[in-house]
């Protein structure tokens, strides 16, 4: 075969296969609206050129297949079928088949054995038929035309009956009976082509092997750059200076340019989805609607491909497993079809997939009872689980809550490959159901290969790039402020932010860079969140913001959790990408986050007495020590006695535009007279569900650790009992019973909320 | 007649060593490196390869010798593994030599532990001894020495 031949199968190869695939959005969209001409005709040419085509090559099997699909699609499309379930079906297999001959072709340009002759028997069928009485169907040129309003409903269908004895185009019959100006027929006209043209012109189809190549040519040129920008640092030719400035803006777009080619939206995986929820409801006479949100989401490629085969397994799922038989959701007051919703978005320097069904959700219970039978956990584990760790089981091998194995679902392939191919690319995946009401099935991919927005930090010389996602806000003190404002509490440093607590890090000690030297002039505070609690990261400099491209690190790198991966900056040079929940971890930071959500949950503050957790120690009189939980702190406030007022008996401040009430812990608001020299009040504001106190206390200690287990209890009310912390004798206040004291209807609230 | 095998060869601390020359993706000379903090020692840094990020171990540090002395900069051999390409910090570059696999034998109990694990083989050549370096080993147990030391 010569090269010629050569390249006009693969052209014919590629065209054809992209052709396939709107094809079968084609008839699914056909299907909610059987008469979409402009559809219909689309569908017609694409099996049209492809008949024409093999006629052409040879291909004598592909030419015979299509010309019987062909001859079934120009029916309806003449309005002479009208498309049914069955139809499409048909059709769809009659695809199927044009596929499979395409596979074989492109591996030895052969048709390959198999027998296409029933996929042709079935659509001759509906060429026996009977011709339908001409459907209502005005062509899509009256249709334009009705919809400008240039002619009547009457005229079109006179001409239509006119059309079947005259061969003639329905636009001269129309002007022929004057119905209409040549004018408007024209414009019409004009309308449908542009229709038509519009999509094909804005893309053109690129090899992505030329892609890749193109990447990698733009990172020699990066290099080529910044040599010649060190040239031109070094010369005093201002020519040349500028020329080069030049180069380098070009170079930087060019990247970014080259970097954007390889990203892809996610509805291109999703494309073919309509198709197999359509199979596979009809499969199991399901009647399923499947709706897309973020169809636009940005994927690099290489992830695109790795998430198809596990979104496909779980929409498989959720279609069979799911969603339930017609009569059993109207049984449940549910609509007999159900809803399955895809959703993708950005967020947190993430790629979140969401695939959300309303069918009949996962029982926790049955799933331990299965998970008990096939022996994957032991009957006392499965009573101790939790219902959430309980739906994790599904990703277990060897587990398939399938009653029976389906020719959909259950084939051995289960969630947990989903599970190995979505870790594989760094994801995670998450499940969520309610029993009766759905299952949400999240995966979440990493930033892994996105661009995203990110700051650049440095320390010791090195720059890092922190996700911007984490970023919270900066802060920077300079002089005489830096030294004073970082307050150490037992060798932790913390900065007071606003008057809460910020824990800081250095991220030169975390990641074991020498100190800085030298007396500290500026002192930058780069504040992050990890998980939900706020950090502080001490830096060298801040530089900037950029659009960085995440790559992954290699296998000998992955087991460093303080990095996320590196980047590729403008100058060549690589920069690590610091992880913020895995530097946290490194720093210790997130170890009190636990005591912090379990102290939201209300009762559990009291309960943790196993593990260590963070005790604010303040004095309440001249030798009196008292201790609450730091995870009850709510912010550190210094007040004005002057600003002192009193409602209802109760002393109160203005705060944040709202009454703040105080409660006395050290006795001294009574008795207190006003004066201007008075060291402010210190105030331990603690807040629950929007309503806060005041807690008044002589002076704030210290943040200690403490072990709960060494407490003795007290009958004393106010206090819960007594503890040694750093060395002292300190009294653990209630702080729930010395508010309910106060204000006995404080809590009254929370617990309606 | 008996079968050759090619070997792209370098020297580290004066032993001539070598790798199999169709795993070898190219040998380019010193490039400028990020450190990577909290790794382990024999991961100098990372170098950007054309857009693509490659890890540099040091051999010298792999092999459990003394570092390079100061001033002179050691060539990255660059080779590909499953995970993608790996680059080799060398003292310097030799040539690319065929030899005969009939003068290959394993190398011997008495070498230290450290080389013997990394040395797939031997040849004995004219004047000197090519000791054949397995990659994958040499990248896998950098990784696994990070791991016990965190």
């Amino acid at each position: 075969m010569s090269i010629g031949d050569e390249d006009i199968f693969r052209e014919f190869l590629i065209e054809s296969t992209e052709n396939l695939d709107q094809l079968d959005r084609d008839f699914v969209a056909l299907e909610s609206n059987p008469t979409a001409r402009e559809r219909l005709g689309g569908i017609f040419r694409t099996i049209h050129t492809i008949k024409g085509t093999s006629g052409f090559l040879g291909l004598s099997k592909l030419e015979a297949l299509t010309h019987s699909g062909e001859s079934v699609l120009s029916r309806l499309r003449d309005g002479e079928l009208v498309l049914t379930p069955e139809i499409t079906s048909v059709l769809l297999s009659m695809v199927d088949g044009v596929r499979r001959i395409l596979a074989c072709v492109a591996v030895d340009t052969t048709e390959g054995g198999e027998d296409f002759s029933s996929i042709v028997e079935a659509l001759d069928v509906f060429l026996k038929t009977p011709k339908a009485a001409a459907a209502q169907g005005a062509g899509s040129l009256g249709e334009i035309l009705l919809s400008q309003g240039a002619i009547t409903q009457e005229e079109v269908s006179a001409a239509l009956e006119q059309q079947k004895s005259d061969p003639r185009k329905i636009g001269t019959i129309l002007i022929e009976r004057g119905a209409v100006k040549p004018d408007a027929v024209l414009d019409a006209l004009s309308m449908q082509n542009d229709a038509r043209a519009a999509v094909s012109d804005s893309s053109i189809r690129v090899d992505v092997g030329l892609l890749d190549k193109l990447m990698n040519l733009v990172g020699e040129l990066v290099l080529t750059r910044n040599q010649i920008l060190q040239v031109a640092a070094q010369g005093k030719d201002t020519s040349f200076v500028a020329t080069s400035q030049r180069l380098n803006l070009i170079t930087t777009e060019l990247q970014e340019g080259v970097m954007k080619t390889r990203m892809q939206p996610i509805g291109n995986v999703w494309s073919k989805f309509p198709r197999v929820v359509r199979d596979i409801a009809l499969a199991c006479k399901k009647q399923v609607k499947l709706d897309m949100v973020g169809e636009e989401t940005d994927l690099d490629r290489t992830i695109v491909e790795a998430i198809k085969d596990p979104l496909t397994h779980i929409v498989r799922n959720s279609v069979d497993h799911g969603i339930e038989l017609p009569e059993v959701r109207v049984a449940q007051g549910k609509p007999s079809t159900g809803r399955l919703l895809l959703r993708a978005f950005h967020e947190g320097g993430q790629v979140n997939i969401e695939i959300s069904d309303d069918g009949g959700g996962i029982d926790p219970e049955k799933i331990r009872q299965k998970a008990v039978s096939r022996g994957i956990i032991s009957p006392e584990r499965a009573q101790r689980m939790s219902d959430r760790e309980s739906l994790g089981l599904i990703f277990m091998p060897g587990f398939s809550t399938a009653e029976k194995v389906t020719n959909v679902s259950g084939r051995g392939v289960g969630m947990d490959v989903v599970k190995t191919n979505v870790e594989k690319i760094g994801g995670t995946v998450d499940v969520q159901s309610k029993p009766g009401q759905g299952t949400t099935i999240k995966i979440k991919i990493p930033l892994t290969l996105a661009i995203i927005p990110a700051l650049i930090v440095c320390s010791n010389d090195e720059r890092f790039a922190i996700p911007q996602v984490s970023l919270l806000e900066l802060v920077r003190l300079e002089g005489e402020q830096a030294m004073k404002s970082i307050e150490s509490i037992h060798g932790a440093p913390v900065y007071r932010l606003r008057g809460n607590l910020l824990p800081l890090v250095h991220l030169n000690h975390t990641l074991g860079l020498p100190e800085r030297s030298g007396k500290l002039e500026v002192l930058n505070i780069v504040v992050l969140r990890a998980d939900d609690r706020q950090f502080g990261l001490v830096v060298d400099g801040v530089n900037d913001t950029e659009e960085i491209v995440v790559k992954p690190l290699g296998k000998e790198l992955k087991g460093l959790s303080a990095f996320a991966g590196a980047t590729i900056m403008g100058d060549g040079k690589v920069a690590l990408i610091l992880d913020v929940l895995g530097l946290a971890q490194r720093a210790n930071v997130i170890s009190e986050v636990r005591d912090r959500n379990l102290a939201g949950d209300g009762a559990g503050a009291e309960t943790n007495e196993e593990s260590k957790r963070a005790m604010l120690v303040f004095g309440v009189s001249r030798d009196g020590r008292m201790a609450m939980p730091l995870s009850m702190v709510a912010r550190l406030e210094e007040f004005r006695r002057d600003g002192l007022e009193r409602s209802g008996g109760q002393h109160v401040v203005q705060y944040r535009g709202e009454i703040l009430p105080l409660i006395d812990l050290c006795g001294t608001l009574d008795s207190s007279d006003v004066a201007d020299g008075d060291p402010p009040l210190q105030v331990v504001v603690y807040s629950e569900h929007g309503k806060s106190v005041g807690l008044v206390v002589e002076r704030i200690l210290d943040v200690v650790e403490q072990t709960a287990s060494a407490m003795h209890r007290s009958s004393c009310p106010g206090i819960l009992g007594s503890a040694v912390l750093a060395g002292k004798v300190t009294d653990l206040l209630d702080v729930h019973g010395v508010i309910r004291a106060q204000n006995a209807h404080f809590f009254d609230g929370a617990s309606a909320a | 007649m008996t079968d050759t095998a090619q070997f792209c060869t370098f020297f580290v601390a004066d032993r001539f060593f070598g790798v199999d020359v169709t795993r070898v993706q190219e040998v380019i000379r010193y490039q400028e490196m990020t450190r990577v903090p909290l790794a382990s020692p024999v991961i100098r840094g990372l170098i950007n390869l054309r857009g693509q990020i490659v890890t540099a171990l040091d051999m010298r540090a792999r092999l459990g010798l003394a570092s390079l002395s100061a001033g002179r900069l050691p060539m990255n051999v660059v080779v590909r593994t499953d995970d993608g390409a790996v680059s080799l910090l060398v003292d310097e570059i030799g040539d690319v030599v065929e030899v005969a696999d009939d003068c290959r034998e394993d190398p011997p109990e008495t070498m230290s532990a450290e080389a013997r694990e990394l040395i797939s083989g031997i040849y004995k050549l004219k004047g000197q001894l090519l000791l054949v370096l397995d990659p994958e080993r040499a990248i896998a147990e950098a990784a696994v020495r990070r791991g016990t030391e965190n």
